[in-house]
């Protein structure tokens, strides 16, 4: 029971695990949540307008007012939620490339596959399964 | 008559046509172009850029005996403006009797250790960048001209492999950006080209003099790769096949970026 909460704990002192778990792909979606349960939208949208966190907005633009410096790379994030369902944009979160192969967008649950990655960040994903579970939760709400 | 009028517009049309492919021809950019008007004013005034303070320093330096050697540059070179001019648009390049090329901070320092006696200067180092910056600044204006051989080819050819190769946990190449993106907003900012024609450059952020192996190691950051220690040769090579990109385009040294 100790040792349990321990685990627990230091689970959730580093959210950024190192060994991700395989989500179930079916089709072009991952149906279920990573972590079991539903994420945080209000979560999600911070996660998603911060530069070093989510860094979606080098890319892509989104209805965020207050961050003024937006990419123009990749589409805007308006409107992803009537597109796409929950499954599928947890899958494109997760690792893009499985949609399209050559696909820019970082895999952001992903640990294999990568070069030369800084060793700060080496096994790492980019977000935790928490994490994105919070970017899919918002992005869900994102109707046209 | 009619003859003598048809041909004089004829050589007029030639004419104008040639001109046109001269300026609106290059579809290249330097990092200069994708600069604020305020930016570009500052690099272009001797007086405001901010580069010029050490492109002075580095005058002084020239001038300056150092090493067990006791000899300045000018002792060896003489004036910079005659035997440096053009030196920059061709580094990287091989020293005599060499196996790899030298960027040209890397052949100041062979200088520094062959031929003054004098320590090496570490990277970043002021005096370094600002000699640098002075022999570089003898080639303002004038086009990058890339020297060729099968040794320098195969360092160009590992650039160019560096330069398309995704690496960092955003798994994302220098052509990523730099080739299909360039011209694009990342986050607000407008990708530049990455023709290495201002090098060491006034980079605001910076609040001083860099190099290009600093501008380089910071693009390595932002897409969470590992940087490469300061002497690899992964600099040189990638700076071969930049400086090959940039071919004919003229150096702006010290160039100021934002
Ligand atoms: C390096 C650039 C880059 C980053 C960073 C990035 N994306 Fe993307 N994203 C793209 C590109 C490019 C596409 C277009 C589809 C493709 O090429 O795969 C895309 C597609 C998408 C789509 C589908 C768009 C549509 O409606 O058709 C969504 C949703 C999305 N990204 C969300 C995100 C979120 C959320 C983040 C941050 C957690 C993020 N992206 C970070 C480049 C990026
Ligand atoms: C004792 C004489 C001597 C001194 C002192 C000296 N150099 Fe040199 N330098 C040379 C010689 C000789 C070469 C040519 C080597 C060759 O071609 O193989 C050279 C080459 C160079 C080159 C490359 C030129 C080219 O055309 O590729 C640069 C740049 C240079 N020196 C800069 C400097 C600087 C800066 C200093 C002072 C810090 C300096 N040198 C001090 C002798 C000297
Ligand atoms: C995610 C996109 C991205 C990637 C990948 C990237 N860079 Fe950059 N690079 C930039 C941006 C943006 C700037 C301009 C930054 C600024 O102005 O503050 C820049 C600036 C530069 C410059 C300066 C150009 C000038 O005008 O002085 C060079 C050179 C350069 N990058 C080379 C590279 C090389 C080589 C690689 C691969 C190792 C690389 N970059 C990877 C986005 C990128």
């Amino acid at each position: 029971m100790r040792i349990l909460l321990v685990i627990a704990l230091l689970l959730t002192a580093c959210p950024v695990a190192a060994q991700p778990v395989t989500p179930q792909i079916v089709d072009d979606a991952i149906p279920a949540s990573l972590t079991g349960r539903p994420g945080d939208a209000a979560r999600g949208r911070a996660i998603v307008a911060n530069r070093s966190t989510g860094l979606c907005l080098l890319c892509h633009s989104g209805p965020i007012a207050e961050e003024r410096f937006q990419g123009d790379i990749a589409p805007s994030l308006a409107g992803a939620g009537s597109r796409w369902s929950e499954g599928q944009l947890r899958l494109r979160i997760v690792d893009g490339s499985r949609l399209n192969a050559d696909t820019i967008m970082p895999a952001y649950y992903r640990t294999g596959g990568l070069q030369r990655v800084a060793r700060a960040f080496e096994g790492k994903t980019i977000l935790s399964a928490a994490q994105v579970e919070d970017v899919v939760a918002y992005l869900v709400t994102l109707k046209d | 008559m009619s003859a003598r009028i048809l041909c004089l517009g004829l050589v007029l049309v030639f004419a104008a046509s040639y001109a046109m492919a001269q300026v609106g021809g290059e579809k290249r950019r330097s990092g200069y172009q994708d600069m604020g008007e305020a930016l570009q004013k500052m690099q272009d005034d001797d007086t405001a850029n901010p580069g010029m303070l050490f492109v002075q320093l580095g005058g002084q330096l020239w001038a300056k005996p150092a090493g067990a050697e006791n000899k300045s540059c000018a002792d060896c070179h003489g004036a910079a403006a005659n035997s440096m001019k053009g030196v920059a648009t061709r580094y990287p390049a091989i020293p005599h009797g060499a196996d790899r090329p030298v960027d040209l901070e890397g052949r100041i320092n062979l200088c520094r250790t062959e031929n003054q006696k004098a320590e090496r200067l570490p990277p970043e180092n002021r005096d370094l960048l600002a000699l640098e910056a002075y022999v570089a600044h003898q080639s303002r204006g004038m086009p990058i001209a890339p020297p060729y051989g099968p040794l320098l080819d195969a360092f160009r050819a590992q650039g160019e492999g560096i330069y398309r190769r995704r690496q960092g946990q955003l798994n994302l190449s220098c052509a990523i950006c730099h080739d299909d993106n360039a011209g694009k907003k990342l986050a607000g900012i407008a990708i530049p080209e990455a023709h290495p024609t201002g090098y060491p450059i006034y980079r605001l952020e910076w609040q001083t003099l860099g190099s290009l192996k600093r501008r380089l190691r910071n693009c390595l950051v932002g897409i969470r790769a590992e940087a490469w220690p300061l002497d690899a040769p992964e600099y040189v090579a990638l700076e071969l096949y930049l400086m090959e990109r940039a071919k004919g385009l003229p150096l702006e040294t010290p160039a100021v970026r934002p």
